[in-house]
């Protein structure tokens, strides 16, 4: 990418100026079905919701009929509601606690799964169970039969040895403990990205390394690490949306509830949504300012 | 010497760590394999915990009846698989974009990208069933494929990041040496570009395949009752019969219907394991003929 400016900077000033433009030109052209796909079926249903979330809506036979109340929804979101603050916060706990322990345990899985052993394919299958079960009709059958929860921790000597010690190193490895479970169903879809990933590093590269006396464990961090940089943040976007969008979470769950409120119907519930939808993309651009390249940095 | 034996132990706690993972993963769907193949009888008896005393094949029978397996599979097959292509490709285009180009206002389309993918479902579902009407595209399968086409289906933004991670990560020389032999731009996108990212083409086809496949919520609403893919009977499937039955006792009918309504649920998602299966050894192998460039 630098090299490349530079070189482009050396050139004649006209030159430069159509080459940039045409460069331009062309990654809009890329864009463009996005582009228009996002004009027409993303930008309605969106600004639609937020004026619904700043008016008083009435469902009436012959129509919805809205009336305009600013931010009261939002304010007593805060203010008159209850639970909301509460639940907020908690799904905020759990979607931060989570992810980093999610992105991690996926890395350590693609990482068993990589390279060559008896038995790949049928442990890459299984693996992949998660991204068909979790998405789709099974996940609500094991709700309700409770399959999922086939590790008890509790029955564990280690787990009494870890409640017995301090409460700052007890807490998140309790927590870990305690959904374990979780943590490996919500991974799938991160353990087949970074296994692609892996694929990118060439055998060649892990051969020369060996040669050169490097132990694997150097070859992760030296290796695997920075080529993996990059999907590391991408895992991380998307379990933070995974998790966010997981219907059964307690902000969720209060937005469905709070649907059909009494005089406050589908405006507060969209508003409920819309204060989480913050929360969330702030996360995200932290997590972007945290895990991004030190390259694009310099960009 | 020594290495040998380390390498065994290597081996060894890799072997222990998977298979620990697997009994996880497995214990669900077997559990489901086990009940769905049990009689009434054995549903109820107390001292029939895991292996049926007879396997009773009915709940299949029952469940292929009522699912319409024969006729409903291939459309839902073609429906996903229409989408999901559509998708993949509006998905590589934007991604090859975002990475290969600089243009103007490009970090503000990323958080445009980033966000729509966190658009809350349940808040826009109205206003989005109200758009898709006014475009007459309600109770057509135009209301899913248009979407994917378009970029903007299930999960779109994450395909479009997975395109730009992987177009960012080989050299840019490969595309300026096609230039120079006067390739123009779509040739090297197709030619030169995509084949350097097989992986991510596999894996963009196969999520958003599940993805299509399982998401019920707003293709659901919008193709009304005539256009009901798989995962969608199976739904009303369980409505059905939970609502027949929850005037008696509805815990009890819920036991009853249980080994019907795990072959359903079986059925309608073993099209996905079959196909993984398949994408996984093509998987593999653009893996190894990507490998093979990189390593220059």
């Amino acid at each position: 990418m630098k090299k490349r400016n530079e070189k482009e900077k050396t050139k004649k000033k006209n030159h430069q100026l159509s080459l940039h433009q045409r460069n331009a030109l062309e990654g809009y052209l890329f864009l463009a079905p996005w582009l228009v796909g996002l004009a027409l079926f993303t930008l309605f249903p969106v600004v639609y919701s937020v004026i619904l979330s700043m008016s008083d809506v009435q469902m009436a036979p012959t129509g919805i009929k809205t009336r305009f109340v600013g931010i009261q929804w939002y304010r007593e979101a805060f203010t008159l509601d209850t639970t909301f603050p509460v639940s907020l916060l908690d799904t905020m706990k759990f979607v931060l606690l989570s992810t980093p322990m999610i992105v991690v345990s996926a890395l350590l899985l693609a990482l068993l799964l990589n390279g060559k052993f008896r038995g790949r394919s049928v442990f890459r299958g299984v693996f992949f169970l998660p991204v068909v079960i979790i998405s789709g009709p099974v996940i609500q059958e094991l709700l309700t039969t409770r399959a999922a929860a086939v590790i008890q921790p509790e029955s564990f000597i280690i787990y009494d040895f870890i409640a017995s010690l301090p409460v700052v190193l007890s807490a998140p490895l309790l927590y870990i403990f305690d959904n374990i479970v979780l943590i490996l169903w919500f991974s799938g879809v991160q353990v087949v990205l970074f296994l692609a990933g892996l694929q990118k590093i060439g055998q060649p590269i892990r051969e020369a390394a060996s040669i050169d006396g490097a132990s694997p464990w150097q070859m992760f961090w030296k290796i695997d690490l920075p080529f993996l940089k990059s999907l590391i943040l991408l895992n991380t976007i998307y379990t933070l949306v995974q998790l966010s969008a997981f219907s059964s979470n307690e902000v969720n769950q209060e937005v469905v509830n709070k649907m059909t409120l009494v005089g406050k119907t589908y405006g507060y519930s969209a508003a409920l949504s819309w204060i989480y939808f913050a929360c969330m993309l702030l996360v995200i651009g932290a997590a972007f300012l945290v895990l991004r390249d030190r390259k694009e940095k310099a960009k | 010497m020594k290495s040998s034996v380390k390498r065994f132990l290597a081996l060894g706690i890799r072997y222990l760590l998977l298979i620990g993972i697997s009994v996880v993963f497995l214990y669900p769907v077997l559990y489901m394999v086990c009940n769905s193949l049990k009689s009434i009888q054995d549903l109820v008896n107390p001292t029939v915990e895991w292996l049926p005393s007879k396997l009773c094949w009915d709940n299949y029978t029952r469940a292929l009846k009522t699912l319409d397996y024969g006729k409903t599979l291939p459309f839902t097959f073609l429906y996903t698989a229409v989408a999901a292509i559509a998708q993949t490709v509006c998905c590589a285009m934007a991604g090859y974009a975002f990475a290969r180009h600089e243009f103007p206002l490009k970090r503000f389309w990323m958080v445009m990208l980033v966000a729509a993918f966190l658009i809350p479902a349940q808040v826009t579902l109205v206003p989005r069933y109200l758009m898709f009407f006014n475009y007459r595209l309600t109770n057509t399968l135009f209301a899913v494929w248009l979407p994917a086409l378009l970029g903007q289906g299930v999960s779109s933004s994450i395909f479009i990041l997975v395109f730009d991670n992987f177009f960012s990560s080989y050299p840019k020389s490969f595309d300026e040496a096609a230039k120079l032999d006067g390739g123009g731009k779509f040739t090297i996108f197709f030619r030169v570009a995509l084949p350097m990212v097989k992986p991510a083409i596999v894996v963009s086809i196969l999520f958003s395949f599940v993805w299509i496949w399982n998401e019920t919520y707003t293709s659901g609403q919008l193709m009304g009752a005539g256009l009901r893919t798989l995962p969608m009977k199976l739904e009303s499937f369980v409505a059905e019969f939970t609502n027949i039955y929850s005037t008696a006792s509805g815990d009890m009918a819920a036991r009853l219907n249980e080994s019907g309504r795990l072959a359903a649920t079986l059925l309608v998602v073993a099209p996905l394991m079959v196909l993984y299966m398949i994408l996984q050894r093509s998987f593999i192998r653009g893996i190894d003929a990507a490998s093979g460039l990189t390593g220059e």
